[in-house]
């Protein structure tokens, strides 16, 4: 079942030879035909380029072309945000029509860079915006585990496809926790990267002081090896940071004994499902009998990320998504003159949440209203910032639940933004502090068997301790190994 | 907390976003409901807090001024709704 193997097992036998990549892609391109009907986690995938890629990775494993190449026949496939040249690209919206990337993300021309095969289109949240996939224009995607579920997001297809085998490895953003609660809830591994840690050209921007680039995988490894691969300075994006790239997934080295692992206790509020909250402590006793020790940490401004994250997110995405305006791209409405079809094109390409995000936005960024909304929001994020910096000058990591319950219905929440909204708040401080995260598996639910995450939030450019961490916590359990009922 | 009243129609405008009653309608009362909730930022004292606009934070980041391949015109009109002439066509800006 080579759809089934993660990225070191997979590049493993490509290399003895023992498979193709071409039998590796048509495995997935197989999985996708038998389980993606129900699933949805693609909006589209050009198996015939896929396969094109995959014969031209075997005659480079032919040839021995694997030096410099960690990632040489393995599919790959990439939220429908991220450019990929000459394929599609809707952000899951109406607005963007036919568009058709005129160029490569650096994220992917990276992951090409280093051989994979990057194909197909992940279905999302329209513009990223959501926490289950439900606000795509093309349709809900469905949690492998439980297909009356919502599989997290935005990211919500690159976390179904992983869980449910369609590709070996995948690609998501993060804005609040877009990769880390969907990862969660989909039961595989997600890595947001600390702000700045990858290039986010070619990345469609959401919120520009808090989108990142990272991967979906089947295991922490995997994790660590794609963000060595995308990892690194780029000229054309001026947040990249100029720092080395340490050997990520030489760092996990399996022993964590002395490492300082936070708890914060701001953590354990009120709307935390009993049966998370007891994965997470039993995964706690884990760590210490791994030999970490652990510390409880307060992070005081816990109660205020929300309301921070969603004037912040909001007011950039109301400059950010300025651009889809029906001139030089996406699905024109005419008007008589420029306003009339912007507000048109606009009006008619952009689904219900969008709107709504837009709105508020502008609205606190507006002329009397930003000192009171966005100025105060700047200064609360530096409060919470503040907090995780002073956590982490005791600690290495902070450990907490990913998201405060298992998977939900579809349908459940989506009449309340508001409560849509709450189900964010273990991810959201990560992404206003620019720190790193990563979502693994620590346990199942019972009734309903849906997939628990575990969240280990990491210092500035502290990835390799945080995947360190969260490797040995993995290899001492065997939750990553569960695969959903397909 | 008060909820916040919210000129949707008007805030609609300034984003460009044509909308209809229906939705004008829903969105204030979503939007007066999500602001009570951001309300609750002016219970903190941050008077003498700096904002955080980035929080990685990097100034002047400059590159040498060099010419570099860019898409070519075919490549940039690929995408546009409607196009002439090499050109982005566009109603009537100037009376």
């Amino acid at each position: 079942m080579l759809h089934q193997l993660t990225i070191s097992e997979l590049t493993a036998k490509l290399v003895r030879r023992e498979v193709s990549a071409r039998e590796a892609t048509q495995a997935c391109l197989d999985q996708i035909a038998r389980v993606d009907g129900k699933i949805h986690a693609f909006l589209s995938h050009d198996a015939a380029d896929a396969l094109a890629q995959a014969e031209a990775a075997d005659q480079l494993l032919a040839q021995g072309g694997c030096a410099g190449r960690p990632l040489l026949g393995v599919p790959v496939a990439v939220k429908d945000v991220l450019a990929v040249k000459n394929q599609p690209l809707n952000c899951g919206s109406k607005i963007l029509g036919n568009f058709i990337s005129p160029y490569d993300a650096t994220a992917v021309e990276k992951l090409k860079a280093a051989g994979a095969i990057v194909f197909g289109r992940l279905n999302m949240d329209e513009f990223a915006m959501g926490s289950s996939t439900e606000n795509s224009a093309f349709g809900v995607t469905r949690n492998p585990w439980d297909a009356d579920r919502i599989p997290g997001g935005s990211s919500g297809g690159s976390a179904a496809a992983v869980a449910a085998d369609e590709c070996i490895a995948s690609l998501g953003t993060d804005t609040g926790g877009s990769i880390r609660q969907p990862a969660a809830l989909c039961g595989c591994v997600g890595l947001k990267p600390t702000y700045g840690r990858i290039s986010r050209y070619g990345l469609v921007a959401f919120a520009s002081s808090l989108d990142q680039i990272g991967p979906f995988t089947k295991d922490v490894r995997d994790a660590a090896t794609l963000l060595g691969v995308m990892s690194g300075h780029d000229d054309r994006d001026s947040t990249s940071v100029p720092q080395p790239v340490p050997d990520y997934a030489g760092s996990l080295t399996g022993d964590i004994r002395g490492l300082k692992l936070g708890l914060p206790k701001e953590y354990m509020i009120g709307g935390l499902d009993a049966e998370v909250k007891a994965a997470v402590d039993a995964a706690v006793e884990k760590f210490t009998q791994l030999g970490a020790e652990i510390v409880e940490i307060s992070l005081p401004h816990t109660d205020y990320a929300v309301a921070t994250y969603y004037i912040i997110a909001t007011a950039e995405a109301s400059a950010n998504l300025a651009r889809f305006d029906g001139i030089r791209y996406c699905a024109r409405v005419e008007g008589d003159n420029p306003i009339e079809l912007y507000a048109r094109t606009r009006g008619a390409g952009f689904g219900a949440e969008v709107k709504r995000r837009i709105i508020l936005g502008t609205y606190v960024l507006s002329s009397g209203y930003y000192d009171a909304y966005y100025l105060r929001a700047q200064k609360v994020r530096t409060l919470i910032r503040n907090d995780f910096l002073k956590a982490f000058a005791t600690v290495d990591a902070i450990v907490t639940p990913t998201s405060p319950t298992a998977a939900f219905k579809i349908g459940e929440k989506s009449d309340d933004p508001l409560q849509m909204y709450l189900s964010d708040i273990f991810t959201i401080s990560c992404n206003l502090a620019g720190i790193c995260g990563v979502s693994l598996p620590c346990g199942f639910t019972r009734g309903p068997k849906l997939p628990v995450g575990l969240q280990l939030l990491g210092q500035p450019f502290g990835e390799a301790t945080m995947l360190r961490l969260a490797h040995a916590y993995e290899q001492s359990t065997s939750w990553h190994k569960e695969k959903a009922p397909l | 907390m008060a909820s916040a009243e919210i000129d949707v129609k008007y805030v609609a405008h300034l984003a460009r976003i044509a909308l209809t009653p229906g939705e004008e309608k829903k969105l204030g009362e979503q939007l007066g409901h999500i602001l009570g909730y951001i309300e609750k930022l002016r219970e903190l004292d941050v008077a003498n807090v700096e904002p955080t606009a980035h929080a990685v934070p990097m100034v002047n980041i400059t590159r040498a001024d060099q010419t570099q391949p860019s898409l070519s015109h075919q490549a940039a009109l690929r995408n546009a709704p409607k196009k002439a002439g090499g050109l982005f066509i566009v109603p009537p800006i100037v009376e």
